[in-house]
């Protein structure tokens, strides 16, 4: 069967070959920009600095101030300074992010008050974690209410509908002041962030469920209650489960402004403290990690809900 | 080609003609009384039923059939309580309803099995909402799923069962709930023609069986004949009853009476009800001069 056929199915021996270039191809530009010189490279990496005053071992020059300068050494009769092409320093190659994969664990802070690595990662998670959890143990009951009953929809929707509108981020200062500078605003802001969506998301799924289901329920003698709690929550789970997956994600990206908020901490604070000591292949490593840690995230939640409602895979 | 001599669908043998006498003197179970509903439609208010009254019998099966757009299951989902009647009333065993409850079952065209529960749980639901206990509950499911022929198939989820099947958990469903009368709103519709007719075997076995009025609506003529003791021939624009008819085929009803003369008579009826001839919708009338080539030489097919 060709690759290329409307809503059809890969098979799935081809479907695991593509899905594993749709890592390799970026990894391929990478590799390609960062080993074959003529790509970019814009820079020299000076290997000896001849008699060129400025000059030292290890500095990046722009290509054209290279040549300048050897052209000029050469007319004067001097040594020539030599060099190698080289990638800025914010592009490290991905060998080097490789390493530092390993070595962003296993290096010890440069200050004692400094975290490792790993230390950073909890605290994040434990943000994300807490912020999410607050903020599904108000949302999703309130998004069931306001999607079943017309009369929470318009007590709540109007004022969320509004708010949600309100960048998160705004909220800063006004969490330090209210909750001290250190975990508390992170959690805040995770919360901020996700709450408003996060009900008119279940809201709007609740309302999705088929109406039919609902009046079968009432011909069969379902009380109101009943018809919450065993028609329109069953019903709509596998759908806010789904949900809930995609507002994780949407909390994950709060969590960079979340944590420069009050003291700076967790992965946020690594990265900018690594891009300031100029690690940017340290940086590289951390953004990797929380790629790879919301994949993972990702996958088991897939993993539960395929557990969770068994009816929905059949 | 000779016409069939068919005999006036009024015409009933003897036997027909006891059975619908001791009928009539069955308790009413549902009455409708001057039933009218309008919706507030783009041009102004709409008669969708316009002063419906019958009296179904306790054990009766009714048909009711008519034109599409004519407030058929505008009338089943009154009677359900599902929509609320402009005017008129409903009675079941003399008392009026307005609300949905457990005493009227119903069964819809699309399945409305909950999908998140087994075809055990799914007939436990009403059960469990009226109050019974779980071990209870579950043994009169068994009964029923039993009843309906689906013992291997009482922890499969709907989405593993075919249609057919689907269609026979929810009649189990309604009828678990022991209700006075079963409402069913085309519920062989979505079903293939041959999975239709044998679904209507199974019902009327069902009817014959256990103790239960049914009120069926349909489309096909030939499952309203086949199916009901009588049949209600509703009108469109407004929606009212244009006759009832008592059929004359008689009881019990087998495939091999489809091409009885009564049964033939009594669809013909029904067939010039429902679509007069003088009635010829023009825009139903494909325009074929258009569709060939004038100069095309197009053979005739006969």
């Amino acid at each position: 069967m060709p690759s290329l056929s409307v809503r059809k199915p890969l098979s799935k021996k081809r479907r695991s070959l593509v899905a594993f270039f749709s890592f390799a191809i970026p990894l391929m530009i990478w590799s390609a920009v960062s080993y074959l010189p003529f790509i970019w490279h814009p820079l020299v990496k000076v290997t000896e600095a001849g008699s060129v005053g400025y000059f030292r071992a290890n500095m990046l020059v722009p290509r054209e101030t290279f040549k300048f300068e050897t052209q000029k050494m050469a007319s004067a009769g001097l040594e020539q300074p030599s060099g190698t092409p080289a990638n800025p320093l914010y592009l490290p190659a991905p060998h080097e992010v490789g390493k530092a994969l390993y070595t962003a664990f296993a290096t010890e802070p440069r200050r004692q008050s400094e975290k490792w690595l790993h230390e950073s990662l909890w605290s994040s998670i434990q943000v994300i974690f807490w912020g999410f959890i607050l903020s599904s143990m108000l949302g999703i009951p309130i998004g069931i209410l306001a999607g079943t009953f017309d009369f929470f929809s318009k007590l709540f929707e109007p004022f969320i509908e509004f708010f949600r509108y309100l960048p998160a981020p705004a909220f800063g200062a006004l969490a330090v002041a209210i909750l001290g500078i250190y975990q508390a605003p992170k959690i805040a802001i995770i919360f901020i962030g996700t709450f408003f969506q996060q009900v008119l998301v279940v809201a709007n799924t609740t309302r999705k469920l088929d109406p039919a289901l609902l009046e079968a329920g009432q011909t069969l003698g379902a009380s109101n209650r009943s018809l919450l709690l065993k028609i329109v929550i069953p019903g709509v789970l596998p759908d806010l489960y789904r949900d809930t997956r995609i507002l994780l994600g949407w909390a994950w990206t709060y969590l960079i402004v979340a944590e420069l908020i009050g003291t700076s901490s967790g992965i946020t604070w690594f990265i900018t403290q690594q891009a300031r000591y100029k690690n940017f292949d340290n940086v590289y490593a951390a953004i990797i990690i929380i790629g790879v840690l919301g994949l993972f995230i990702d996958f088991l939640m897939a993993y539960f809900g395929r557990r969770f409602f068994p009816w929905k895979s059949i | 080609m000779t016409r069939l001599e068919l005999p006036d669908y009024k015409f009933q043998t003897e036997r027909v003609k006891e059975r619908f006498l001791r009928l009539k003197r069955r308790n009413i179970t549902m009455e409708i009384r001057n039933l009218t509903k309008t919706f507030q439609g783009i041009d102004g208010p709409v008669t969708a039923l316009k002063n419906i009254n019958l009296k179904v019998h306790k054990r009766e099966f009714v048909c009711v059939i008519g034109p599409s757009g004519c407030g058929k299951s505008t009338l089943i989902r009154t009677l359900a309580g599902l929509e609320e009647a402009t005017s008129g009333e409903i009675f079941l065993d003399d008392k009026v309803v307005t609300k949905p409850g457990p005493e009227r079952g119903m069964v819809y065209q699309e399945y409305t099995l909950f999908p998140w529960l087994t075809v055990k749980k799914n007939i436990m639901f009403g059960l469990l909402e009226s109050g019974a206990t779980k071990s209870i509950a579950e043994s009169e499911a068994r009964q029923w799923i039993s009843l309906v022929g689906l013992e291997k198939f009482e922890n499969h989820y709907p989405s593993q069962l075919s249609g057919g099947m689907k269609q026979r958990v929810a009649i189990a469903r309604a009828l678990a709930n022991q209700p006075k009368v079963l409402l069913m709103d085309e519920p062989f519709g979505a079903l293939d023609a041959q999975t239709r007719a044998k679904m209507q075997v199974y019902l009327m076995e069902i009817w014959k069986n256990i103790d239960i009025t049914i009120l069926f609506i349909t489309h096909d003529l030939n499952e309203a004949v086949y199916l009901a003791d009588r049949v209600v021939v509703l009108r469109a624009n407004p929606g009212e009853i244009q006759e009832v008819i008592e059929v004359p085929v008689p009881q019990p009803r087998n495939p091999s009476q489809f091409i009885t003369p009564e049964f033939l008579a009594t669809k013909h009826h029904i067939e010039t009800l429902i679509h007069p001839i003088e009635q010829v919708n023009e825009a139903d009338n494909l325009n074929l001069v258009r569709m060939v080539n004038v100069a095309s030489d197009i053979g005739d097919i006969f």
